[in-house]
């Protein structure tokens, strides 16, 4: 068998080396292999993590707390202090050995339960903490897989429209160029692949532009599942995944946005959670964790996001809907206020949408009818584009004027918001969103409202539905539009530091403790 | 780096009443080469370190050990105890103590050596050949052979 084991002692000059290799010659002499990490005076050797992954078991012969002890998790240990091994190598051995003989068969639902808890992927979840910081810890931990897919999905949308020019917005989203007809095979991707439509047909039309882009459109649609599945996993370890994912789909589905898909997340966890806790009769027992908990947690997750988040949703957006058509005839800059506050709010969930699929509607009516004179749905498209843009460039200009307020991958993710403010791609702002709900959705709603009242007020026009700085040839007044993005990002920034700061002092040092625990140096 | 051993740290054949005696009587030769500085401050830090456990360790060894801001060089006082001497090992009295002197501070070097000390402890072959060493200047090259020589 192969073991690892700690040794560690108070004055860590005599019995933590004596226990090492005591341990590793009574190994030697019982034909097992024994790696050992004396976390002494002399400093530590860690232990590398493929010798950790092929051992069998762990001997724990520390008298001092052990030092990354969840590197360890989920593996059979036997616990016996510095002195024991000192003294009795062989007996130690003989202990561990039994340890992993009786621990838990593959295959069983005890053996489930330890893999689950086994390393695999890491969550910011610590033990013996308030309730509050392990829902900040479940958060963090759900935002921060979901973070890769923002800026691998966003940095691909912005390189179909670097490389696509501002036609392609056009040839994705639908419209009429030069005389031809696109259909839209943009919204609704992947989950809904227009019919009709295909990688040829995106190629023929958009060129290698628009693959970039459709790759982008497919990383993005996993961003509320993962950001979910992840928050689930946190809270009910690997049990939690697949509602979490399931649920998360859902949000994307019904449009629920990652609101929904924190909804989904919390929900599919606490299921999970309880589900594993049940007490089940053994024959059970060895089902549990592979068919009846994912079964089980799927259809309570399934038919809680439906019915009890999708149906309000749904009944919601046909409700603005008809109140922002009613609007339309209300004074200019007070519906560019109001539009970009529905655009900071959700970041593409579905009062985003409500708001953004007005505008487009709009747009697509105002350029069939091809009427002169100033166009005030031309207007609104530009507000929302415009009010789409400030979250995340205000991120970036937040992340970038006072980092410590943020973690290491926030202030990446800060840098990669640039690219994804500019080309409108409001979900890069997502990622602080998720984190500090109450702190950044209010910067973000009042940064945009600025934004769009300001359009408005500046009485620019857009004719296209999509693209961010790379359609500003499609926009009149431009210098005016960059201003009123730029104002708008300044306040969205501003606001974001000065909510971060109301607890400065606590939220550097969580930010500087989440650092160290996915190794970054501070 | 001065040598952790050298001949006049050796005593060949240590008469001790218990184990205070015996770390005292080694402590003393310690500060005889001025290597520690304040002999009852010293002695102080080792009681106190073995008061948390005893340091007898199996295979008849006494281990007194501390680290101590009035070592200046770390250093090991080796006393063969013929007639025993008990450090509170379970299996019996301890023929062999090792006193170990690693000063307060200082860099991880000298603390690799010690853990190489240690770590030869629990080998009976080490043990047996500093019982078999004709004189104290052999039990101190082999010593700082076996420690020093990595």
């Amino acid at each position: 068998m192969k073991f690892v084991a700690v040794t560690s002692c108070p004055t860590g000059i005599a019995h933590t080396y004596m226990a090492a290799e005591n341990l590793e010659q009574a190994g030697k002499a019982a034909g097992h292999d024994v790696q050992v990490e004396t976390q002494g005076s002399a400093g530590t050797v860690a232990l590398s993590d493929e010798v950790i992954a092929a051992a069998d078991g762990v001997i724990y012969a520390a008298d001092l707390e052990v030092k990354g002890k969840a590197r360890f998790a989920g593996k059979p240990y036997i616990d016996v202090g510095v002195k024991k091994a000192v003294h009795d190598g062989p007996g130690v051995i003989a202990a561990a050995v039994a340890a992993v003989e009786n621990a838990p068969k593959a295959g069983t639902a005890e053996a489930a339960a330890m893999a689950a808890a086994a390393p695999g992927p890491a969550t910011k979840v610590t033990r013996d903490v308030g309730f509050g910081t392990r829902v900040r810890q479940w958060l963090m931990t759900g935002v921060s897989y979901m973070i890769p897919f923002v800026a691998a999905g966003g940095i691909l949308i912005a390189l179909g429209f670097l490389f696509g020019g501002d036609d392609v917005v056009t040839k994705l989203y639908g419209g009429t160029l030069n005389g031809v007809t696109y259909a839209d095979t943009a919204d609704g991707v992947p989950a809904i692949f227009p019919t009709g439509g295909n990688f040829d047909l995106i190629l023929s039309q958009a060129g290698f532009a628009g693959i970039l882009f459709y790759l982008g459109k497919v990383s993005f649609f996993m961003l509320v599942p993962i950001l979910s599945g992840f928050i689930a996993f946190a809270i009910a370890d690997r049990p939690g995944l697949v509602p979490g994912i399931v649920g998360g789909l859902l949000a994307g589905l019904l449009g629920a946005g990652f609101l929904g898909g924190l909804v989904s997340g919390f929900a599919a966890g606490a299921v999970a959670y309880y589900m594993t806790r049940i007490k089940v009769p053994k024959g059970v027992r060895g089902i549990m964790p592979v068919v009846v908990i994912p079964l089980v947690s799927v259809i309570v997750v399934g038919l809680f996001m439906i019915f009890v988040v999708g149906k309000p949703i749904a009944a919601a957006t046909t409700w603005l809907t008809d109140w922002l058509t009613g609007l339309s005839g209300s004074t200019a800059v007070v519906l560019g206020i109001i539009l970009g506050l529905m655009m900071g709010f959700d970041l593409g969930g579905p009062i985003n949408k409500v708001a953004y699929t007005f505008a487009a509607a709009g747009l697509t009516t105002a350029i069939a009818t091809e009427s002169t004179g100033p166009q005030p749905a031309l207007q609104i498209m530009a507000a929302v584009m415009a009010a789409g843009m400030s979250p995340p460039l205000g991120m970036a200009l937040a992340t970038a004027v006072r980092s410590k307020l943020f973690t290491q991958a926030e202030r990446d993710n800060g840098l990669a918001c640039w690219l994804l403010g500019a080309s409108f791609i409001t979900e890069g702002a997502i990622p602080f969103a998720a984190a500090h709900p109450l702190r950044i959705i209010p910067s973000t709603m009042v940064g945009s409202a600025v934004t769009g009242g300001l359009v408005m007020l500046f009485g620019n026009e857009l004719r296209a539905p999509h693209g961010g700085i790379f359609v500003i040839a499609l926009v009149s007044k431009p210098l005016l539009y960059i201003l009123a993005i730029a104002i708008g990002t300044v306040v969205t920034a501003a606001m974001t530091i000065l909510l971060m700061s109301l607890d400065a002092s606590k939220t550097e040092s969580i930010a500087a403790s989440e650092d160290i625990q996915e190794g970054v140096a501070a | 780096m001065t040598d952790l051993i050298t001949e006049e740290l050796v005593v060949l054949d240590l008469v001790a009443s218990d184990k205070v005696d015996a770390t005292r009587q080694l402590a003393a030769k310690l500060q005889a080469a001025g290597r520690v500085t304040d002999l009852e401050g010293f002695l102080a830090d080792v009681a106190a370190r073995e008061a948390q456990m005893a340091t007898g360790m199996p295979g008849g060894i006494g281990l007194p050990h501390a680290r101590s801001e009035h070592v200046t060089v770390p250093s090991l006082g080796l006393a063969r105890v013929p007639a025993g001497v008990d450090f509170g090992a379970p299996d019996g009295p301890a023929t062999l103590v090792f006193l170990i002197a690693a000063p307060a501070g200082g860099g991880s070097e000298h603390l690799t050596i010690l853990a190489a000390l240690a770590r030869r402890l629990v080998r009976p072959a080490f043990r047996q050949t500093i019982i078999d060493a004709p004189d104290a200047a052999s039990v101190a090259s082999y010593v700082q052979g076996e420690v020093g020589g990595q």
